[in-house]
């Protein structure tokens, strides 16, 4: 989304994002981007944005608006422009997604279906179907897959948890945290899950009436960072979480 | 009307991703009614969120009054009053959102994906236009249940490319229906059994281009005991992933079975009133 830098002197005094269709600048409150100076007309310029575009138009202003030094009146803002008013200036910034179209492909758009009618139209459309029909089998394979370059846990180089059981029957045992979601306790008792995310282990209450112990200190229903060495209690038994390598 | 609240467990939640910084995802459940409606939008500006919000608003209505007239189980015109008003209402709705993009300049070709259900009697119907999605999961067994209407799904059907190639297709967010976008809404709609302990996900596409279904299955049979926790944990997948799309969840676990009140008889003479 493009937006614009307010600076003066060299001085970035903030930042605001075109989000509206027309933006308008001025000494007055009632503008968007008030710039309470002399210099500027009560209604100086306004910028005009449509999807990616943005059109700066000069109000008729006193001192008039310059782009890049020249004077304008009407003017097609592109990225790195800098708009003049008196003293202070504005940077319009709009980066286009790097990756042309790569950018763009998670945005849902429509495919007019007139365009395609003729091609594939399948008899999927009954709306007149019987009233209990099963399920349709699941797509041959799931077609949703996380986008190529995810960064997931195992890419962001994030060193593999594991838990080991320091006291009861199982004391000894230890298990590696591979899955995203490991869940520990007991069912219906008292079950905790431990999620691994980019920036580490979190573990997190699922049910019962008390929260799991961590240090010594009872957890809220919030998610809580684990870090290595931290023992955690849960339905009577106690457990280390460590790091590995 | 029965009220489902008891028999229905419903957790709806949205969140804007990490790249975007508007939410064109709109989620509405009724819990009493019995009814959930997740809708995805599309077209520039604001036009996507008025167009889903537009969605959820109108069928939240609507389908309330018409529940409250008539219930959801009885027949009509062949099938159960629920498909009937689904597919009345989702065209009123179509009708609605096709005449402010035709006369407000600032919303033309906006449209929105759609997936609504409606729980009565011990079963679902279920409308849906576009990629947006409705999943289930029983026991240990995760499926999808709607089928996108999207390119990638019809080249996928047609043969034309692999499910495996179709994780890398580059058009997988080109929808072949949705609301609002033609004077006509081409509305799919079923109808399902439902079972004590099913859980429904209805989620846009940014939780499925950024999530496995392996791991949503994962998640949905973890979790199943804590449908709140589960819902956050859907939405922090999808943006630790990258999250970037809009993604918005709502979950539904049958508690109980729900068969209409009334028995047979009653059913029987409903039958004759018609």
């Amino acid at each position: 989304m493009a937006k614009l830098i307010l600076s003066m002197d060299g001085l970035v005094l903030k930042e605001i994002s075109l989000t509206k269709e027309r933006t308008t600048i001025g000494r007055k409150p009632h503008n968007d981007i008030q710039i309470d100076n002399l210099a500027i007309s009560g209604e100086h310029a306004v910028i005009v944005t449509i999807l990616n575009d943005s059109f700066l138009e000069d109000l008729g202003s006193t001192n008039g608006t310059c782009v890049n030094g020249q004077q304008v009146s009407k003017h097609f803002l592109q990225n790195g422009d800098v708009i003049e008013l008196g003293k202070y200036r504005l940077k319009y910034v709009n980066e286009v997604p790097q990756q042309a179209g790569a950018g763009d492909f998670e945005k849902t758009m429509i495919l007019r279906p007139d365009m395609l009618r003729k091609a594939a139209e399948p008899v999927l459309d009954r709306p007149a179907a019987p009233d209990i029909a099963p399920p349709p089998a699941p797509a041959p394979a799931a077609p949703a897959a996380p986008a190529p370059s995810t960064p997931t846990a195992e890419a962001t180089g994030l060193p593999l948890g594991a838990i080991q059981i320091l006291n009861g029957a199982n004391a000894g045992r230890s298990l590696e945290l591979v899955k995203t979601l490991t869940t520990l306790g007991k069912p219906g008792v008292q079950v905790a899950v431990i999620s691994r995310r980019p920036q580490g282990y979190f573990i997190t209450h699922v049910e019962g009436s008390s929260f799991p112990v961590l240090n010594g200190k009872s957890l809220d229903a919030q998610a809580h960072p684990l870090s290595s060495h931290d023992i955690i209690e849960l339905a009577g038994v106690k457990m280390e979480f460590f790091l590995k390598g | 009307m029965i009220d489902m609240s008891a028999a229905l467990e419903i957790i709806t939640r949205s969140s804007p991703g990490m790249v975007r910084t508007n939410n064109e995802d709109s989620v509405l459940a009724n819990a009493p009614a019995g009814f959930v409606v997740l809708a995805d939008g599309m077209g520039g500006y604001n036009a996507g969120e008025v167009a889903s919000g537009m969605a959820t608003a109108l069928l939240g209505c609507e389908l309330e009054q018409a529940f409250q007239q008539a219930p959801a189980w009885r027949r009509e015109e062949g099938r159960s009053r629920a498909c009937a008003v689904l597919e009345r209402e989702v065209a009123k709705a179509n009708g609605a959102i096709f005449q402010a993009a035709q006369s407000q300049p600032q919303y033309a070709g906006m449209g929105t994906t759609l997936v609504a259900a409606v729980f009565h009697d011990n079963r679902l119907a279920v409308a849906h236009l576009g990629d947006s999605r409705l999943y289930r999961n029983r026991g240990t067994d995760f499926i999808q249940v709607t089928r996108d209407h999207s390119l990638l799904q019809e080249q996928i059907d047609s043969g034309l490319i692999s499910a495996e190639d179709a994780r890398h297709a580059e058009h997988r967010n080109l929808v072949t229906r949705a609301l609002g976008v033609e004077p006509e809404a081409a509305t799919e709609i079923h109808e399902y059994e439902v079972k004590q302990g099913d859980i429904y996900l209805l989620c846009s596409d940014g939780l499925n281009d950024m999530v496995d279904d392996d791991d949503i299955a994962m998640t949905l049979q973890l979790l199943a005991v804590n449908l709140d926790l589960c819902a956050t944990q859907l939405i922090q997948m999808a943006n630790d992933n990258g999250g970037r799309d809009n993604v918005s969840v709502i979950l539904v676990k049958i508690k109980h079975e729900f068969p209409a009140r009334d028995g047979w008889i009653s059913r029987f003479s409903a039958w004759f009133a018609k």
